[in-house]
Formats: structure tokens, sequence, C-alpha cells
């Protein structure tokens, strides 16, 4: 993949080195790659090494990723969760309530969309893993 | 009912803005087709055999006379003067045109309506109770628990690549009428010695392919985390439903993998992981959205003996009301099946009317029914007949309502690109062929579907029909005893198929024998046939 | 056999029948594509202005065009439940 396909969210500088997929890593290894199938939470004993997880997303429409990225926010990941392969700039506001902050397409992502699509909805009615707070909890302070 | 605030608003003002944004992009070739039907279907925008088909979202099947004038505005202004109320509480438009969509959602969100994942791999419509609210069997009103599902449900960044479509229905009640074992989710209200309200969970029905009945995975769920539990539910399908064969990909297919019990041990394991993660809202959302539910202020001195001395109104009253729980007052079923027409299908004008009446005569509330009929749930016994005249008068005031006339049929291959057979036609001719006689049948529900998905519900029928191809030609099965209520059952089928003449025959022969083996005749044909099996049928109609 | 090719228009789903150098909404107005059949569909589909492009059987009777199979007979008159919305390219009892 052409890193010029890569969009990023995240402010500190990206961790290079290439993924090893979940099947060949060992304990200590900084980055690795899900395939939809693959359990995310096998990596959970691992966070504290890893600096990067891609999660992959061979098909359009495979949503298992979705999952995979919630429950390694949910677990305490705080480093670049980025979405790789067949993804598209409409999907960025569930990638990134999902806990992406990074997406690295084949088909490039049109930044001016990207901006209009990550600021389009002013609410979310529940809450994920982004810091968004859900409208009840909106009403709720009211 | 429920009121947008604010914040409702501005989620569904943001939507049509960014479905406007989607269908300029893709006109202008900005964005492929790949990447845009998913995103339409998200909009429940289908493109079928003649057009696009607009499914628009009536939550919970609930509307009030400005949605409904709103709906008939738009069937006017973007449609052919009518729309299609389904079996899942929506209304369909089938004249559409892509261009025009964004005008139309923006129309829509001018009344607080929208058509939200009524189509896609996502989480669909939640159904309920068309007699939410005004049946005396309930226990609570389900819709508060639905509508607070619809929001959670709404844009679910997890959850909008399901490995297939989900279906969701609420009841307050033991007497079913939203069909909860034939859903992906059934939750049905219960209450414990206590007094407390809580939730007993059903997974893993559906009709389709294959059909199911669902399983009860939890007895008792705290209304305090259900929206967790729901969580849970939906991420143990998303990890592993089957996504490699469409027909094999709903969570019945999982559940009845696994087994009930392994599968509701994988939803308390999830769910353990997701309840401290503070996503269920606190008890006052639950009571801000209930306070919108709050019963209708009725008229309390309301007569309960009212004139009967016309036999035509009698009839009706006898057949298309039910009692409300409130005396004096009564539960209105609208016929959108006059034998001949098409089933479910209403016109503007009617649409215009049927506003009218809710406002002036049933709290201004109108709900649609799984069955393609319309509701007006708050109607004074004293103004039934006011009422009446003027529905006899919009070709509305068929009295079928559960008869054999009342035919659920699916649009079919006069419509629809799935669809295998045509269904309306065969739908209409049996319509017509059984009124006369359907006062002496009794309850009988027919249904009919033009392909295996089943959108025509033909396993929960009495009498069931499916339409197949069969080399190149029209074909139709014909099945028995299905019911979708509480006492649920799968049609079976009899035999081999027939052309459009022959099932229409076929069922007029298992109707004659039905009256030579009741046991009386308050017996209902599936009583009958429960009771004497299928054999007796088969030799009816096969010989 | 004689084969058409047919789609539905992007903007506005409005069924549509290949008549040789452009899109007619009429079936009488359509040419067989025969061998040319799956190059035009090739050229076509990347374009992405016509959305379910088919090629379809039809024979051919005095009166133009009938489509083989059900499905497309109603895709060229209209649902045969509305002969009011019926499009003047056959029959609506010809369904």
């Amino acid at each position: 993949m052409a890193e010029p396909n890569l969009f990023r969210l995240r402010t500190d500088p990206a961790h290079g080195a290439p993924a090893v997929p979940l099947a060949d890593y060992q304990a200590g290894g900084t980055v690795v790659r899900l395939e939809p199938g693959d359990d995310a939470r096998l990596l959970i004993p691992h966070l504290a090494s890893l600096r990067r997880i891609d999660i992959a997303f061979p098909k359009f429409r495979e949503g298992r990723g979705f999952s995979s990225a919630r429950i390694l926010r949910e677990a305490g990941f705080t480093h670049e969760i980025r979405a790789v392969d067949v993804l598209y700039v409409d999907q960025l506001m569930f990638l990134v309530r999902a806990g992406f902050d990074a997406v690295l397409p084949e088909t490039p992502i049109d930044p001016a969309v990207a901006e209009r699509t990550l600021k389009r909805f002013p609410f979310v009615y529940m809450k994920a893993t982004d810091a968004a707070a859900p409208v009840w909890a909106l009403r709720d302070r009211a | 009912m429920y009121r947008y605030d604010e914040y409702d608003q501005a989620i569904v003002d943001a939507r049509v803005a960014e479905f406007r944004d989607q269908v300029e992009r893709r006109l202008k070739n900005e964005i492929s087709e790949e990447a845009f039907k998913p995103l339409r279907l998200m909009n429940g925008l289908y493109l079928q055999l003649h057009a696009y088909m607009l499914r628009v979202a009536i939550p919970y099947g609930t509307l009030d006379s400005r949605q409904m004038r709103m709906l008939a505005h738009i069937a006017r202004r973007y449609d052919r003067g009518y729309g299609h109320f389904t079996t899942r509480q929506n209304i369909q438009y089938n004249w559409i045109k892509l261009a025009e969509t964004p005008d139309l959602l923006a129309d829509l969100a001018s009344v607080e309506m929208h058509a939200f994942q009524t189509s896609g791999n996502c989480i669909r419509n939640i159904s309920s109770d068309q007699f939410a609210a005004a049946a005396a069997d309930e226990i609570a009103d389900p819709r508060p628990y639905a509508e607070l599902l619809r929001q959670w449900s709404t844009l679910h960044p997890e959850f909008s690549f399901l490995p297939r479509k989900f279906k969701i229905a609420v009841t307050g009640s033991t007497i079913d009428r939203a069909a909860i074992q034939l859903h992906d989710i059934g939750l049905q209200l219960v209450q414990n010695d206590a007094g407390e309200i809580g939730l007993k969970v059903l997974v893993g029905g559906g009709m389709g392919r294959t059909p199911m009945l669902a399983h009860v995975i939890r007895d008792w769920l705290p209304l305090a985390n259900y929206l967790s539990y729901m969580e849970a539910i939906l991420r143990v399908y998303n990890r592993h439903g089957r996504r490699d064969n469409i027909y094999k990909a709903r969570i019945k297919i999982l559940v009845n993998d696994l087994g009930a019990a392994e599968f509701a041990r994988q939803v308390e394991e999830e769910w353990a992981q997701v309840k401290p993660l503070g996503l269920d809202p606190p008890p006052s959302e639950l009571a801000r959205i209930a306070a919108h539910f709050a019963p209708p202020v009725l008229d309390a001195n309301a007569p309960v003996e009212i004139d009967l001395s016309n036999p035509d109104f009698a009839n009706w009253v006898a057949v298309n009301t039910h009692p409300h729980k409130a005396p004096g007052h009564a539960i209105v079923t609208i016929s959108l099946k006059a034998p001949g027409e098409i089933p479910g299908d209403a016109s503007a004008d009617q649409m215009d009317i049927i506003a009218d009446l809710a406002q002036r005569y049933a709290g201004d509330e109108i709900r649609v029914t799984h069955a393609q009929n319309l509701v007006l749930p708050h109607v004074r016994r004293a103004d039934l007949f006011d009422l009446w005249q003027v529905l006899k008068a919009a070709g509305l005031a068929t009295a079928n309502l559960d008869r054999a006339s009342d035919i659920i049929s699916c649009p079919g291959l006069d419509y629809c690109t799935l669809a295998n057979a045509r269904s309306i036609p065969i739908a209409q001719r049996l319509a017509v062929k059984l009124a006369p006689q359907e006062a002496d049948l009794g309850e009988l529900k027919i249904k009919v579907s033009g392909c295996i998905n089943g959108c025509g519900h033909h396993h929960a029928g009495h009498i069931g029909i499916l339409g197949v191809d069969r080399k190149g030609e029209e074909n139709y099965q014909l099945l028995l005893g299905g019911s979708g209520a509480e006492d649920a059952t799968l049609a079976k089928i009899l035999g081999p198929g027939f052309d459009e003449n022959g099932i229409v025959t076929a069922v007029e022969k298992v109707i004659d024998r039905y009256k030579t083996l009741r046991a009386g005749p308050a017996e209902r044909f599936l009583d009958t046939y429960r009771r004497v099996g299928a054999e007796p049928f088969k030799e009816a109609v096969y010989g | 056999m004689p084969r058409l090719l047919t789609g539905n228009r992007l903007e506005t789903g409005d069924v549509l029948w290949w008549a040789g150098s452009d899109w007619s909404l009429h079936l009488n107005d359509a040419v067989a594509v025969d061998d040319d059949g799956e190059a035009l569909l090739a050229r076509l589909l990347p374009q992405e202005r016509i959305n379910d492009l088919a090629l379809i059987d039809v024979d051919a009777t005095e009166n133009g065009w009938r489509p083989r199979s059900t499905r497309e007979r109603v895709r060229a008159v209209g649902p045969s439940v509305r002969p009011d919305f019926a499009l003047p390219s056959l029959p609506v009892d010809a369904i």
C-alpha cells in the first residue's frame, strides 16, 4: 500500500514498523495485524508492548473489524489502531467512533470529504469508544 | 407519542445533509456504485424492477395525522399518488428517483420522520404491538422501550456492517401481536412478584430460507441494563455470525449452530465485559421517553351502548373493532384489503382522510400493523358510526380483519427484483373468491410471498403461499399450519406446487375440506389443522 | 435467439433499453445486440451511469419484442396489477 493513502487522525509520529500477522506475533512485538476472524482479545496480554494494531477489511461491508477495534479500546489500548484495505470515506464516522484513528485504504480518501464527514453529526445517540457524549448524557445534564 | 427534541432533530437533519452530499457525489461519479450502494440502502433506498423504492420508517408503527399527511404529500410529489404499508409497519414508495430523494428526506425530516436503516445489514425498524396503550391485555406500553432501542441502534458504529439485516420486535402483552418469536431479537415485557417490569429476551427467530422460532435466552432482564445486554447480543452476532453465505448469515443460524444455551452463555460472557462501561442510560432517560407515551386523556363518560341497527355497521363493529381498556372506547382497524385491491396499498387521498379521522376521532394517533392494515387506537364508541361512514365513502370500511380476504401479500414480481413470482394477483383472486364465505370461515390468515425471502410471512400463515420459479414459469407452493402469534408454529409445505389457477383451486379445496372436518363453526382452520394433521388436506388437494 | 441490453437509469431508476446508439424508455426501440452484447456491457459497466446492466433473451413477434421471462416482461410493461401505469410496449396481459 502506498503510504500517501494513509489518513491519520493522530498527531504523534506514526510507528512505521511492518505489521506481523497475529499467527506470527511474538511477545514484545510492536505491530500486529488482525484479520476479520481473529480474536482481538488474544492481544490483551500484549497491549503494553504494542504501538500499532492494523485491522484488515479485505472486503467491503466486512464489519468484524469494528468490534475488534472497540474491544481493544475497551481493554485500554491507547496507541494507533489502523483500518486497512477496502474502506471508503463514508465509513469514517463509524471507524472513528469504534476506536480507529488511522485508515490506510486502497482507494485514497478525499480530505475535503473526510473533513465534512467527520464534522457532519453534532450529536450521537450511543456511547462508543470516542469522547462524544451520547445524547442521553447531554439530556441528563440539562 | 415520541416527540423529537433538538438533539433528535439535529441528528435527522445531519443525516439528510449527509445523504444529499453522497447522492451528489454519486451523480458526479465521485463515489463508485460499490461504495454507494450500502449507503443508499442504509437510507432505505432500493433499486427495484421499475424504479427506486424508498422504505420510510414508521418507528414501532406509530404516527400522527401531521405525519400521515406528509406521507400523502410524498406520494403525490415524488411518487404516483400511493404508498404501500409493509409487514414491518413501514411504508414503501415504488417510483422514486434517486436525484429527488434528498429533498424527499428533507420533507420527512420536517415532521420528525426518516428512512434510516430500513434496509442494509444493520438494525432495522423496531416493530411492536399495534394495540399498544389501548388493549387491556397489556402489562405496559412497549413503545418507550422500542424508542430507546431505536435511538441506540441509529448509526451505531459497531453494528452498521452486520453479517445481515437485524430485526427486533417488542411486545407488552402475552397476546403476541408483534410476532416476537419470528424476529432476530424478540422482547416481551414481564412482571415479577414485586410488580417490577423487566424483559424476557428471545433470540434467533425468523422466516426466509430456514425458518426458525426464537429461543428464550433470558427469562428476566432488568430494564436498567437492557441496552448493554443488546450490545452483547449484537457483538456476539457481529463477531461470529456467518459471512460466507447470505442464506446462512442471520443470527438464527448462529443460535441454531451453537445451541441456545451456549449462545446465551456467550452473550452473558460478553455482557460481563460491557456492562461496566457505562453504555446504559440512567433511568431518567427511559422515564423521559415514557412520558411522551403517557396515556391519552379519554372521555370518562363515553357511552358504551351504541345504535347497531344498521346491519353493515354492526358487522363492521363486530369484525373490525377491538375492546379498548377504557370503557366506552374501541380500537378500530382500517382494512387496506378491500377484495380485488392491492393489499396494504393506500392512495394519497385515503391517507389524508385517515389523517383527518385520526385527528378528529382517535386522539391524533395512527398505527400500522404488520398485517398491512392501519389502526385508530382510541375511538369513542359513540363516534364509530360517523367514522365508519367516512371510511365507507373512501373504500376503507371492509369488515375483514383476520378473515380470509385479509390477506398479507408482499409486492412480489410486479415490483421486486428479488421475487420469483407475482404475489399480488394471487392475493387478489383469493380475496375475491373467499370474501363471500369468510364470515362462516372465521379467523383465517392467508399470507403470500413472491420469493423465499418471505416478506409476506408465508411461514406464519394459517395458509401460506410461496411463489417460486419453476423452469422459467411462476409456480406456487402451498403451506399449512403456521402462526405468528403467541402459539407460534411454522407452516409446512403440503406437496408439489401449482400454477396460478392451480393454487387458487388448491386453497379452495383446503377450505372446503376444513368445513367438513371442523369440530364446529367456532373451530378455526388452524385448530382443525392442528387437530387432524396434514393428511386430510393433502388428500383433498392431491387426491 | 435475439438478446437485448437493458438496465436502469442511475438518476431516476427508469427501465432502459439499448437502442443502438443511445438508451430508450421503450422496449420496441431496442435493437438486438447478439455477439456485441458482452463487449457493449463491458464498455458501459465501468461508466457507472446505468445500474443492473443485463443481457436478456427475447423473441421477435409481429408486435415487437417479447421478453422470455416474466420478470423482464414486467420490467418492460410495469406492474401487472396497475394497468394504468402500463408502458406501451406489450399488452399488460402478455405478462
